[in-house]
């Protein structure tokens, strides 16, 4: 069978995360928080598990005096994340039939 | 588990609402519109009236102190129709429980704006080399290519707007002597008919 379903994607803050950096080439903390609307505390875990995975890489910056977290997806990130979509087509290809 | 439909969708909006200045209100165009008709109606009546002619105007406005009314009445337009572009997108995304500015609004902006600021500084080269009739052209051609990048960051519908400007630019070019009617067509007209589509599709 096609694609693969990848358990990092099981939960829907990580799915919604990397849906937003396939389409993002960088996203701040701040901005992830204010879309995602979750704690601080909530993001920051799920957010180091998809680090932990190699799937996020992040960045430390200064925007003016103020420090910012840029997050961005990896190589392997996205092809994970594209996997876990195939996966999905193929399940609804499959419940048609 | 949740359903793969569910989850695909989650993400596809995910995606749309990461990249996408959603909360542009359809009301705001119908408004920008009916002033740019006021607008267009008084620059009528300050150029044409009572004789009515479609004749060049350029000749008029040369020598007249017609000049600085018009240009003034043209940032007071511009003026309104951003600010109600502004506060009733401000409150559309209010009510939609989303943030006004984020990076895709921002991304929208930028598209769109910087188009248009090099249209107003064209237009000001053309009043500074007396090239009056060619004006309507330049607004239309300048707002309409903003709007075709815009529409990357916004709902689709937009570019179709902007292709009309576009359209509507290129033939003022053409029949500068028309220019007035085509600007009103493109700023009021297009306006309103787009601002009500767009109202009926996503606002009510």
């Amino acid at each position: 069978m096609k694609g693969n379903y990848d358990k990092a994607f099981e939960n829907v803050v990580r799915l919604r995360v990397m849906s937003i950096l396939m389409v993002n080439e960088q996203y701040d903390f701040n901005s992830f928080k204010e879309i995602l609307e979750v704690t601080d505390g909530n993001l920051a875990s799920h957010l180091r598990y998809l680090e932990n995975q190699d799937y996020v890489a992040v960045e430390k910056t200064f925007v003016g005096r103020k420090p910012q977290t840029n997050y961005s997806a990896t190589a392997s990130g996205k092809k994970a994340f594209q996997d876990h979509l195939d996966f999905l087509e193929q399940l609804i290809k499959e419940n048609k039939n | 588990m949740k359903k793969p439909e569910q989850e695909l969708a989650e993400i596809k909006s995910m995606m749309e609402r990461s990249t996408r200045f959603l909360s542009l209100s359809g009301l705001s165009g119908v408004l920008a519109g009916i002033y740019a008709l006021i607008g267009g109606g008084f620059a009528w009546y300050w150029l044409y009236f009572p004789q009515s002619q479609w004749g060049d105007s350029s000749q008029l406005l040369s020598s007249s102190s017609l000049l600085p009314r018009l240009l003034l009445l043209a940032i007071s337009v511009l003026l309104l129709a951003i600010g109600s572009a502004l506060l009733l997108s401000k409150r559309k995304s209010k009510q939609k429980a989303q943030v006004f500015w984020n990076s895709a609004s921002k991304r929208f902006m930028q598209a769109l704006f910087i188009p248009v600021l090099v249209g107003g500084l064209f237009t000001f080269a053309l009043i500074h080399e007396s090239a009056f009739q060619l004006i309507p052209a330049n607004l239309l051609i300048f707002y309409g290519l903003g709007l075709f990048a815009a529409s990357n960051f916004t709902l689709g519908e937009i570019q179709k707007l902007g292709f009309f400007q576009l359209i509507l630019g290129i033939m003022s070019a053409f029949f500068p002597d028309y220019g007035l009617w085509f600007w009103i067509s493109g700023f009021g007209i297009l306006h309103v008919i787009y601002g009500a589509l767009m109202y009926q599709k996503y606002d009510r």
